[in-house]
């Protein structure tokens, strides 16, 4: 029940460099589905699509849309590289952790799990996207625009503005993080008590079904809110008007 | 929740972030998008295409029906004018029949009434020499001198009484 993450502490000598070998493992092989997917949809184009090239150009006019709906798309063109990658690798990683778990009993580490049900991996996704709003913010509308932004509508709302960076930016990570954690918990509760006894097999096998199949829902529509979230915080910064 | 903040996670997942989304560009939307794109202006070329197409069909079609309605009209001038003519022919053979036949019974009576001067000449003729040879014959018989006298004397006077 209380497992460790396989942390390795002082990579190359650095003092304070550690790495999570776990999280390195699984983000490595979600994003190998995520470009395996990527690759075979695109491997024979075809005028008249089929399979998965059908599924693939779904995918991609969803988050068209998606960016549609927060921007117009001719500033939204250059994100969608963006928003169909973060799309695609957070949704894959949300679904790794869902079929199975594998955990070292000796040492109690825990290899095979979601990477964003770790809270270093979403803050950085989070931060990541923040900057690239400033980023772009600054770029596109330039830095006298960009500086503006702080103090529209009001200027005596530059404190909250500034401070609405950072919730947007905590609140970003931690809520994926914070799903898929009580996802993993509770998938380790039951798969705990399944693989105790006969009985606790019994009583766990329905509920583990029914959670299994909610987490599927939470890790579609959390990613599916990362990417929506993304480009609304982009359009913030970018969009002339709102 | 974990005790250290792993960097290295840090640094490898955002590293990780950049190589898959240029990999996805260079090997999965990139291309799809493109095709996405080139199939969009390929429909557009076709619909363009079928327009046009119906349009053309359109003219052709206006085009034959107003061949069709000349074809007509002119079947029916032809018609018009076979039948003014095949009148006016009609016309002509019935009024050349006729003239003909006025012509072939004037002939006829003309050529009638000849035969019958002709036939009523020659019975006078004949008549005549009958009664001649008739009168000879009697007077041969039974004039005498004295009556054949008299005789003359009365034609002689009828004679100048004609004159």
């Amino acid at each position: 029940m209380d497992h460790h993450a396989p942390i390795v502490y002082d990579l190359f000598g650095i003092s304070g460099f550690h790495i999570n070998l776990s999280n390195i493992i699984m983000l490595t092989i979600s994003a190998l589905i995520v470009f395996c997917i990527g690759f075979f949809s695109a491997r024979s184009l075809k005028m008249k699509p089929t399979g998965m090239q059908n599924g693939f150009e779904w995918i991609i006019d969803f988050v068209k849309n998606t960016i549609n709906s927060a921007m117009d798309w001719k500033t939204g063109e250059r994100f969608f590289g963006l928003g169909i990658t973060i799309f695609l690798w957070i949704f894959i990683s949300n679904m790794l952790g869902i079929p199975f778990m594998i955990v070292n009993h000796e040492t109690h580490e825990l290899w095979w799990k979601s990477p964003t049900a770790d809270p270093v991996i979403t803050m950085t996704f989070a931060v990541m996207v923040i900057v690239l709003t400033h980023y772009y913010g600054i770029k596109i509308k330039g830095a006298k625009e960009y500086g503006k932004g702080f103090f529209k509508p009001i200027p005596y709302l530059f404190p909250l503005k500034v401070l609405e960076e950072f919730t947007n930016t905590l609140t970003l990570g931690m809520r994926l993080f914070g799903n898929l954690y009580a996802k993993e918990i509770l998938l380790t509760l039951l798969a705990t008590a399944g693989g105790a006894s006969l009985l606790g097999a019994l009583a766990a096998g329905l509920p583990m079904i029914a959670w299994q199949a909610f987490s599927i829902f939470i890790g579609a529509i959390q990613a599916f809110i990362f990417l929506m979230l993304t480009m609304v915080y982009l359009a913030h910064k970018v969009a002339d008007d709102h | 929740m974990p005790d250290v903040i792993y960097w290295g996670d840090v640094i490898f997942s955002l590293g990780m972030f950049i190589i898959l989304l240029l990999l996805l560009r260079k090997f999965a939307w990139g291309p799809i998008v493109n095709m996405m794109k080139e199939r969009e202006e390929h429909i557009a070329k076709e619909i363009d295409t079928a327009e046009k197409s119906r349009q053309d069909a359109e003219k052709y079609l206006e085009e034959q029906r107003k061949e069709v309605e000349r074809a007509r009209d002119e079947a029916q001038s032809i018609i018009e004018t076979a039948r003014k003519t095949s009148e006016k022919q009609g016309e002509d053979i019935v009024a050349q029949a006729r003239s003909e036949a006025e012509r072939l019974k004037e002939n006829a009576l003309a050529d009638i009434s000849r035969e019958k001067e002709q036939a009523v000449a020659e019975l006078r003729e004949q008549v005549g020499t009958l009664s001649v040879m008739i009168a000879t014959k009697i007077i041969e018989k039974e004039l005498d001198e004295k009556e054949q006298e008299k005789l003359i004397e009365e034609y002689i006077q009828e004679a100048g009484e004609r004159l």
